[in-house]
């Protein structure tokens, strides 16, 4: 594509971003010490990457979660919170216990999705290792198979407190 | 070297040190707003600094000292740099002059160190972004050395503040065939050392097309703030060198009260102003190869010297 054309192209689509809703409630109690500033690694331990793609549509110019001054970054030392969806499979549970201890403190982990929550259809198969909450502390759940982003804006913008 | 040239030199140090995350934020707005999005705020870096800088670092098992003593490093060497360049006034009655090779230098010292905290962890997305940065640098440094050279033919003077003066002076400087290639070479050199588009890509999370970012990884907390906090402070003190030697006008040339007050409401602005115009023509760029980068700076550095062969056959 041209400059010229792709000029004409960010002319022409203008603002992509919804207006933002209401604020979403109480702040986080944990992430108080945060203030407003929250980065967020994505770690998938077994999922189907149905959530991963909500997440990915979450950060995206239409729910445009970056204007709440959320970020996603490339490594857990980076990171604030830690957003893990799936059920712990046995491969990958050292992968999420080396992943929460490489992560400063104060920091929160999110249980994103009904399989990381609950295990869903997957409770007792025979990779699976068990849930989050079984392996490390969950500060927040994000409910739904998979969740729509508009709800993982709002549960994390609880965390941002704006 | 007396008290007013302190204060002054402290008055720009301080402006830029609190320009440089306002400067981000306007950068990442601004490509925000033109990919459609909302943008966080002009406001955001600062509250990523506040929040980092509370934070406990956590370190790698078998990390040196490095890994604490390189951030440092790397805002003190930016600190440095914004004191020594002529950004909100020429005078330069210092203690150390803004000299070409002084400020090359100390760029060296502050990359040096950020190199080093690349390589402290031992993994393996740290030391390969580590001798990228190497390598960039190493095709970067005589790009800067020969187009600042190639601007201080005209003054005679390799101090940056007189060659400020002189554009000031005589502003049919700035548009002679001299001046227009040596600032193109300064500007691509400009470009990669701060690690911008199209040599590096700053909001990348693909591992294997990081420079500057793969360096981080190992860092938190409160080292991960200052690696950002001198990286950014680079870049506005370069941005403001860059805008000074384009637009001198503005830049104060006394150490009276009102012109260094003009002088820092230029330079702010200037410096905000050159941010917006990168951050949009970053939106228009793609990053480049990494085997390709050494092409572009192959030219750049082509640009520098046709400059200087152009000012002997001038003159």
């Amino acid at each position: 594509m041209t400059t010229s054309k792709l000029i004409r192209l960010i002319a022409r689509t203008g603002r992509i971003a919804e207006p933002a809703p209401e604020a979403a409630g109480e702040r986080h109690a944990g992430a108080r010490a945060l203030r407003g500033s929250v980065h967020v690694r994505y770690v998938d331990v077994g999922g189907a990457t149905d959530c991963a793609m909500e997440i990915a549509a979450a950060f995206g110019p239409v729910y445009d979660l970056e204007r709440y001054g959320v970020r996603l970054v490339a490594s857990a030392r980076h990171a604030d919170v830690l957003l893990v969806t799936g059920v712990v499979t046995r491969n990958m549970l050292e992968p999420l216990l080396l992943t929460v201890e490489a992560t400063p403190r104060p920091r929160l982990i999110g249980a994103v999705g009904d399989a990381a929550i609950g295990g869903g259809p997957f409770v007792g198969g025979y990779g699976v290792a068990g849930v989050v909450s079984d392996f490390v502390p969950v500060d927040f759940e994000i409910p739904g198979s998979p969740p729509e982003p508009a709800e993982i804006v709002a549960a994390l913008r609880r965390i941002s407190g704006r | 070297m007396n008290l007013v040239t302190v204060i002054v030199t402290l008055v720009q140090v301080i402006l830029f040190a609190a320009l440089a995350p306002l400067l981000v934020g306007v950068m990442r707005q601004v490509r925000a707003r033109l990919e459609g999005r909302a943008g966080a705020g002009v406001w955001q870096p600062w509250r990523d600094l506040r929040k980092l800088l509370g934070k406990e670092p956590v370190r790698a098992r078998g990390s040196s000292w490095m890994l604490r003593a390189g951030p440092l490093v790397l805002v003190l060497s930016s600190l440095v740099l914004a004191a020594l360049l002529p950004l909100v006034t020429t005078v330069a009655e210092r203690l150390v002059t803004g000299d070409l090779f002084v400020v090359v230098s100390v760029l060296l010292i502050g990359a040096v160190a950020l190199a080093l905290v690349g390589l402290d962890a031992g993994t393996a997305f740290g030391g390969m972004g580590s001798s990228r940065h190497m390598t960039v640098l190493a095709l970067v440094e005589p790009t800067l050395l020969l187009a600042i050279y190639a601007l201080s033919i005209p003054t005679g003077s390799s101090d940056i503040a007189t060659i400020v003066e002189a554009r000031l002076e005589d502003p049919s400087i700035i548009v002679s065939p001299v001046g227009l290639l040596a600032m193109a070479a300064l500007v691509i050199a400009v470009v990669a050392e701060t690690g911008r588009l199209p040599v590096d890509n700053p909001s990348t999370h693909l591992e294997l097309t990081m420079i500057h970012e793969a360096m981080l990884l190992e860092s938190s907390a409160r080292d991960l703030a200052w690696l950002e906090f001198g990286s950014w402070l680079k870049l506005g003190a370069l941005l403001g060198l860059v805008g000074n030697l384009l637009v001198p006008w503005g830049v104060a040339t006394s150490t009276d009260a009102l012109p260094v007050l003009v002088g820092a409401a230029a330079a702010g602005v200037k410096v905000l102003v050159l941010g917006a115009l990168l951050a949009a023509g970053e939106v228009l760029l793609a990053k480049l190869r990494l085997f390709r980068v050494p092409e572009l700076l192959a030219g750049s550095f082509v640009l520098a010297f046709l400059a200087v062969a152009v000012s002997a056959m001038v003159s």
